[in-house]
């Protein structure tokens, strides 16, 4: 695959949950090297669609395609679209009691090496690994010793998000209101961690409800999601307007427009 | 002399057969235990008899087990090799601690409502002692290990009644291993009892591992006593038998106290496992928990009671107890009663009981790391046991029954609980 092919291609994307449909015809395309940020109003379907791109079993798609490497992202299990190399940092990161960070790393690690047909790391090659992505995204190395999230404050399990992300390496980040619930710090450490892994080989979607983040990290598009849809897109400039004038002035030109 | 019906001939001789077995105070005690067992017979899951409620012991109770004599020392063969001493159930005759286990034997298990036990004191032949004497400095690491006798072809199917004296001397620390297995042939039956007394001030920590023939019924009754500042915390590990009863309770005896009792229970196709845990907060200032948990497969049923009662005098008592159950089939069933009694106003207690299936937000959260379902679901039920697992303190058990419930249980085409996102 050559750069002139997008890594991603989304083509009237609708997905529903229950009866409600969501998502009306979304359409996007994501470069490999580029950081994308999808923003909008609350209930406008931006995490439903970061969500249905990894494969949330919620949502049903009722139409349209995610093209993701060539291959026919919606057809694929969850499994199969992490092992191909699509990551979904959660909004609500899942508590997992007795689930050794390490053990569960490693199996993710593990499970795309095997899908790529290389073999499984060694012990000792995953925790020098894991050391070192550690100190990359600059998280407390004690999170790692503690059970997956258990007990942690939203903070700590953005972070630990993100260091999921550093170790798992994946070529399509989405990630889901990440910035959401962080404190000033924790979101400059979420942000620096997303820079230091941004990469001419992978691509990241941002979903996000605040331009705040997009201080930290500079995007290359900025689209707007309204009513199931991407109603604008635009550089970094749209941000910093919707951060200004909030999302009214779109919605209504939207309507005026119709 | 009146003239009494015998209601299980076969044990009556197998009991007469016993006469002239240890000391004249063991042969007392031995018939006092078969009158009690003549009389009340096997409990019964009649209207009112809630402590069988849910659980028939018909399958037990209609087979005339055999008694056979302790073929070889299997304690040494069969013990762990995890680092503690064994102990093997010997003689109670030329023991040198005769008087001890004399004046405690009999006095904690429930012979007068208890069939069972019953039935264990009139075929009472040879006791495991584990004694550690008052003040006693270094800490005690014991393993009993009771194996089952085979039944010999064409004869009588076997039963064992293995019987445990714990005493913890003052100041003492002590950490006990029951262990329980037996042969992969026939059915047979194991009907246990222990007595645990934690003096002043002692610390035990006291293991079960049932680790029976899938065949096999166990009916196990332990009762611990603690004493003013004790501290007891126990684990209760099952994997499946064909019926397990697990018939478990404390009693403070003073001020002060500490128990944890912790469990994990797990069971497949046609398996049974009740367990019924008591504690009795007789006393002001003590502090108990209790946390079970069970992973239930293929049709298989757990019931779990949960007595915990605080007595008028005991102010201060502090009691938390929860039951968990993950159920890997459609087909598994739970009954799980907890229950407090308080008659005291100043206490802090609480209860819960859950049951439920692997959560789907929970597998989708571990898919999108790249795990396929098998192993998502097995990280899931291994972690959900690690909690009770990770109460053991001597590493090398606490290696040893990780492993071994990681073995045990097989996960596949789990059914998943669709909460809202």
């Amino acid at each position: 695959m050559t750069n002139n092919q997008p890594l991603l291609t989304v083509r009237g994307l609708r997905a529903s949950a229950g009866d409600l449909e969501i998502l009306s015809g979304v359409d996007l395309e994501v470069y490999a090297g580029e950081v994308h940020a999808i923003m909008g109003p609350n209930g406008s379907g931006k995490s439903t669609f970061a969500n249905v791109l990894a494969g949330r079993p919620d949502y049903t798609v009722t139409g349209g395609e995610a093209i993701y490497d060539g291959e026919d992202l919606l057809s694929l299990e969850p499994e199969i679209r992490a092992r191909m190399g699509v990551f979904l940092a959660f909004q609500y990161p899942v508590e997992l009691p007795g689930v050794r960070a390490w053990q569960f790393l490693k199996a993710g690690v593990d499970a795309r090496r095997v899908h790529n047909g290389e073999e499984e790391m060694s012990a000792r090659e995953f925790q020098r690994l894991l050391d070192a992505k550690v100190k990359q995204v600059e998280i407390d190395p004690e999170l790692v010793r503690r059970a997956v999230n258990e007990g942690f404050s939203g903070g700590e399990k953005k972070r630990n998000e993100i260091l999921q992300m550093a170790v798992l390496e994946p070529r399509l980040a989405l990630l889901d209101e990440t910035d959401s619930g962080l404190d000033i710090d924790a979101l400059r450490i979420v942000s620096d961690g997303v820079n230091k892994l941004r990469s001419d080989d992978n691509a990241m979607v941002l979903v996000t409800h605040y331009q705040r983040m997009l201080d930290y990290v500079r995007p290359d598009h900025v689209h707007v999601l309204l009513e199931g849809r991407i109603v604008r897109s635009g550089g970094p400039e749209l941000a910093l307007e919707l951060e200004d004038k909030g999302y009214d002035w779109i919605r209504e030109e939207v309507e005026a427009g119709r | 002399m009146t003239t009494q019906t015998i209601r299980y001939p076969h044990y009556h001789e197998d009991h007469l057969s016993l006469a002239g077995t240890g000391p004249a105070w063991l042969a007392e005690l031995r018939a006092a235990g078969w009158e009690r067992f003549n009389e009340i017979g096997f409990p019964t899951a009649r209207r009112g008899n809630e402590r069988w409620k849910y659980t028939s012991v018909l399958p037990i109770s209609r087979i005339n087990f055999a008694y056979p004599p302790p073929s070889e020392d299997f304690a040494e063969n069969n013990s762990l090799d995890i680092g503690f001493s064994a102990v093997s159930a010997s003689s109670v005759v030329n023991h040198k601690d005769e008087e001890v286990v004399r004046k405690h034997l009999g006095t904690l298990a429930p012979m007068q409502d208890d069939g069972f036990t019953a039935l264990n004191t009139a075929f009472l032949r040879d006791v495991a002692v584990v004694r550690v004497p008052d003040g006693s400095g270094d800490p005690v690491a014991v393993c009993v290990s009771h194996v089952a006798p085979e039944s010999a072809e064409g004869e009588r199917l076997a039963a064992a009644h293995p019987r445990t004296l714990i005493l913890a001397g003052r100041n003492t620390k002590l950490t006990v291993l029951e262990s329980y297995s037996g042969p992969s042939g026939p059915r047979y039956f194991t009907n246990a009892v222990t007595e645990i007394v934690v003096s002043e001030g002692a610390q035990v920590d006291h293991y079960r591992l049932l680790d029976e023939s899938p065949a096999s019924f166990h009916v196990g009754v332990t009762r611990v006593h603690q004493e003013r500042d004790s501290s007891f915390s126990s684990g209760s590990f099952a994997l499946g038998t064909a019926l397990a009863r697990n018939d478990f309770a404390v009693t403070f005896g003073g001020p002060g106290a500490f128990c944890s009792l912790n469990g994990l229970y797990y069971t497949g196709q046609g398996q049974h496992v009740d367990n019924l845990i008591s504690i009795d907060h007789a006393q002001p200032h003590c502090t108990s928990r209790l946390n079970y948990k069970g992973i239930l497969d293929g049709n298989s049923r757990a019931v779990f009671g949960g007595e915990v009662v605080v007595r008028r005098n005991a102010q201060k008592s502090d009691a938390q107890q929860t039951d968990k159950n993950l159920l890997l089939s459609e087909d598994a069933e739970v009954d799980s009663k907890p229950s407090l009694m308080i008659y005291a106003d100043d206490v802090q207690c609480s209860h819960g009981a859950t049951a439920g299936q692997i959560d789907a937000q929970t597998l989708f959260y571990l898919r999108s790391r790249g795990l396929d379902l098998e192993t998502a679901s097995r990280m899931l039920v291994q972690a959900f046991a690690r909690e009770i697992v990770d109460t053991v303190r001597p590493e090398p058990l606490r290696s040893y029954l990780e492993s071994l419930f990681d073995r045990s249980i097989a996960v596949k085409n789990l059914p998943v609980a669709f909460t809202a996102p």
